[in-house]
This record gives structure tokens, C-alpha cells and sequence, in this order.
């Protein structure tokens, strides 16, 4: 080996969600030379974040989830992991990341993939230390300690999350309050008909539902019971609150960078921030104007950068990806479309096939229960995510 | 017949039903599958994803 001036400046990646690992394996597998430093505000385990919305009832425990311990991790990657270390800020000019820990940490390329931070609701009461929100693995353990001995829940959201959590809990026995301000379930990514295919579903095997109003408040009353209070005066008794309104990407250490942010940290189609050194990927990342915070869209644009950080520029390109809902009761798979069009239903009870229309073009669609199975038929029929 | 699970999503495919849709006939093996095959629910490859036997 010829010996060089100066040491290889590393590849550094904040992050270790799905995203973070997904590119380091990929990557590694076009350089084995490059060093790379892997900081994370988490413990560093390998696990899949799609798998919490729906592994209480199938009994897997916060640590039955984790695929590669942080040693595995260090190891299989060959990568230097700091573990629970916040980046304070990163310097665009001289390149540095400077650490919580007082570290300051040069870098060649550098990936933001940090992921999307839960909303809070605006709720009062003197019981909001019993709202939880479930958006990575500690979280998960945190709610599942609270669920042992607790019998009510009240969800808060009737999004793809809420929706999964209230199917997951409900076939665990638990039961199940879901609030949200919408009219049905799924809201955005899919048609009236569907959400209310699924609300069906879950309403048959027991989630009671309370469509339109909000939480405003989480109290304590006797007995180590706590109360929800609706903003239309009802009040529903319960253990915990699992809140599950949605997510926000990310952006605080790109914006205080000076990069361009948007709703995400703004990237083009090779994910590369407004700083040429600077590359953001996953829920964080605005990708030519779209926030996919699904895992489709993540592992393919994780695979494409791999290639790019490897020196073979790849841009992402994104298929026709649909997003599946995993709520087993009526399983929903959708692709929403980007523009209005008509929607046309067919089908009855749970099993629906809703295709949306624009003139003669399919722009969207979403099937619940058997009609799932027409995913590729249809798939086929609308227009790509991203096209090149 | 065996089944096989996605690590990444929980995605099952099952050797003895295959995906007809996708033109994986039933009793397919999963080492018949083509390396180019994704996960139909999450994108994850067969290449680069270790699938549990249930």
C-alpha cells in the first residue's frame, strides 16, 4: 500500500434509523476504505421502525426488535458508532460536526439522516406525563412497560399510525378509545369509502372511535385512573394516551447550517443539500419537493446515494410506490395521487378497489381487505413517484 | 414449504401460496426467487435482506 500525505477524510452519518444503516451496508459494500464515523443520539441498535406499530400483539419486546447490536453494527461496518451523542452544530465552511461530548469531528461527505420528530398536541390537564408518543425503539419500550397492568388506551390520531396502533392493541386485548379530528380513518391517503372500510373493521372487533373532536385534556382522577377530556365535553376514561398526530422532519442543525430548508432539509435528486459535502436522506429529507416519511421511498433513496457517496453519481428514482397500511383486520395498500382527479369505487364491505382518475389517465388508487391483491395490476397504471 | 419474513416490514411470503400476481407461482422456493426481487410492502432486496424462517 502506498502511503499518503494525509488520512482519508470519513464518511460521517447522524443517524441510525433504518435510513443511517441501510446506507452504510450499501455503501460499505462499493468501500471498504473510507472511514466512517456513525453518531447517534439513540443506543445504536439496528432495528426496523415500521415493526413497532405492530409488535405488541405479537408479543416481541423492545429488545426482540433489535437486529444488530451497536458492536455489531461497529463491526460489520467497520465504522467508529458514538452512541447517545447530540451534534450540536455543523460548521458548512470548515466541514467540522461539533459534538455534545465537546468533540469536533472533520468530514469529507456527511449525511443527515435524523429523521422527523412526533407533533405535540396542545393538550392541558395535570396528567401529561401519560401521553406517549411512539416514533423509535426506546419510545416503543417506554409505552410497552406502561401497557403492562394498564387496560384502556386512548389513540390520538387516525392516521396510518394511529390506525395500526389501534389494530395492534386492540387485538391485544386492550381497550381501545381513537380520537381524531377527521371524519374517517386514513385522511389524505385515501378515499372516504376506504377510511370508513377500515374504521368498520375496527369498530367490529371493538376500537371505539370518536371522529371530530380533539384531546384537550389528559387529567388524574382517583384511584390511579386518568380522564381524556374532548373538546365536544366528552370524557373518556383511560390508562394511557398514545398519541400519534404525525411527524415533522428533522431540520434544526441543517437550518442553523445555513442549508436551504423547506418542510424537510431541501435535496436534489442526488440528496445532496445546498453544500455539495452535505447529503440528507430519510424522513429528514425534502427530495425535490416531496416528504415521503414511508420505507419505500427511503430504501430506495438510500440505495441511490450509496452508489453516489461510492463516486458513481446515481440519481434517485422513484417508482410507483404504494404505502401498506398494516392493520390485518382490513389491510389497506394506497398510492395517493399528487393532483386531484375523481375517484371510483368498487367493491362492498371491507374489500374495496378505489382507482382515481384524471381524464382518462389512473392517477391514484387504494385497496382494502382481498381487493389488496389487485396492488400490481394497478401499480402498473399510474404515473412514477420521481421519474429521471 | 417454508415461510420466509421481511425484516425490514413484516412482509410474509409463503412458498406454498407464492404471489401469482407477481408471477411467483405457488411452490415457488424462496432460493428460486430472482436477486432482483423486492419486498413487495417496504422495497427491502432478497439480496441484501436477511429473511427469517418462521
Amino acid at each position: 500500500m502506498r502511503a499518503s500525505s494525509a488520512p482519508t477524510p470519513p464518511l460521517i452519518v447522524v443517524g441510525s434509523g433504518l435510513a443511517a444503516y441501510t446506507l452504510v451496508r450499501e455503501w460499505r459494500k462499493a468501500d471498504i476504505e473510507t472511514p466512517l464515523v456513525l453518531i447517534t443520539a439513540d443506543d445504536g441498535a439496528g432495528y426496523s421502525k415500521p415493526m413497532l406499530s405492530n409488535a405488541h400483539s405479537k408479543g416481541q419486546s423492545a429488545d426482540d426488535l433489535i437486529q444488530l447490536s451497536a458492536t455489531e453494527v461497529a463491526e460489520r461496518y467497520q465504522a467508529e458508532l458514538l452512541t447517545r451523542t447530540e451534534v450540536l452544530h455543523i460548521d458548512p465552511t470548515t466541514r467540522t460536526l461539533h459534538l455534545d461530548n465537546g468533540e469536533a469531528l472533520v468530514w469529507g461527505q456527511l449525511v443527515l439522516a435524523v429523521g422527523a420528530e412526533p407533533i405535540r398536541a396542545p393538550l392541558e390537564g395535570n396528567a401529561l406525563n401519560r401521553v406517549f408518543s411512539v416514533n423509535d425503539r426506546l419510545d416503543f419500550a417506554r409505552l410497552q412497560s406502561e401497557l403492562d397492568g394498564a387496560r384502556q388506551v386512548t389513540i390520538m390520531g387516525g392516521g396510518l399510525i394511529g390506525s395500526e396502533f389501534a389494530n395492534d392493541l386492540i387485538s391485544a386485548g386492550f381497550e381501545v378509545d381513537l380520537v381524531a379530528p377527521s371524519e374517517t380513518l386514513l385522511t389524505g391517503l385515501v378515499p372516504a369509502e376506504v377510511g370508513e372500510a377500515l374504521r368498520h373493521a375496527l369498530a367490529d372487533a371493538g376500537v371505539r372511535f370518536h371522529l371530530g373532536p380533539l384531546v384537550s385534556r389528559v387529567d388524574s382522577v382517583e384511584d390511579g385512573k386518568f380522564q381524556v377530556s374532548l373538546t365536544n365535553g366528552q370524557k373518556i376514561p383511560t390508562d394511557l394516551v398514545l398519541s400519534a398526530v404525525g411527524l415533522t422532519p428533522r431540520v434544526d442543525l441543517a437550518r442553523k447550517a445555513g442549508l436551504r430548508v423547506n418542510r424537510g432539509v431541501v435535496v436534489n435528486k442526488y440528496l445532496q443539500t445546498s453544500d455539495p459535502t452535505i447529503y440528507a436522506l430519510g424522513d429528514c429529507a425534502e427530495v425535490e419537493g416531496l416528504v415521503l416519511m414511508y420505507v419505500m421511498p427511503l430504501m430506495n433513496a438510500a440505495r441511490a446515494l450509496a452508489k453516489t457517496l461510492a463516486g458513481e453519481q446515481t440519481a434517485v428514482q422513484w417508482p410507483a410506490m404504494p404505502v401498506t397500511v398494516k392493520t390485518p383486520l382490513c389491510p389497506v395498500i394506497a398510492y395517493p395521487p399528487r393532483s386531484t382527479g375523481a375517484w371510483q369505487i368498487d367493491g362492498s364491505g371491507a374489500n374495496l378497489a378505489a382507482v382515481c382518475r384524471q381524464g382518462e389517465s389512473i392517477v391514484g388508487f387504494a385497496l382494502s381487505g382481498e381487493r389488496i391483491k389487485e396492488r400490481n395490476t394497478w401499480l402498473k397504471a399510474v404515473p412514477p413517484l420521481l421519474a429521471s | 414449504m417454508r415461510k420466509w419474513q421481511c425484516i425490514v416490514c413484516g412482509f410474509i411470503y409463503d412458498e406454498a401460496e407464492g404471489i401469482p400476481e407477481e408471477g411467483i407461482e405457488p411452490g415457488t422456493a424462496w432460493e428460486d426467487i430472482p436477486d432482483t426481487w423486492e419486498c413487495p410492502d417496504c422495497g427491502a432486496s432478497k439480496d441484501d435482506f436477511e429473511m427469517i424462517v418462521l
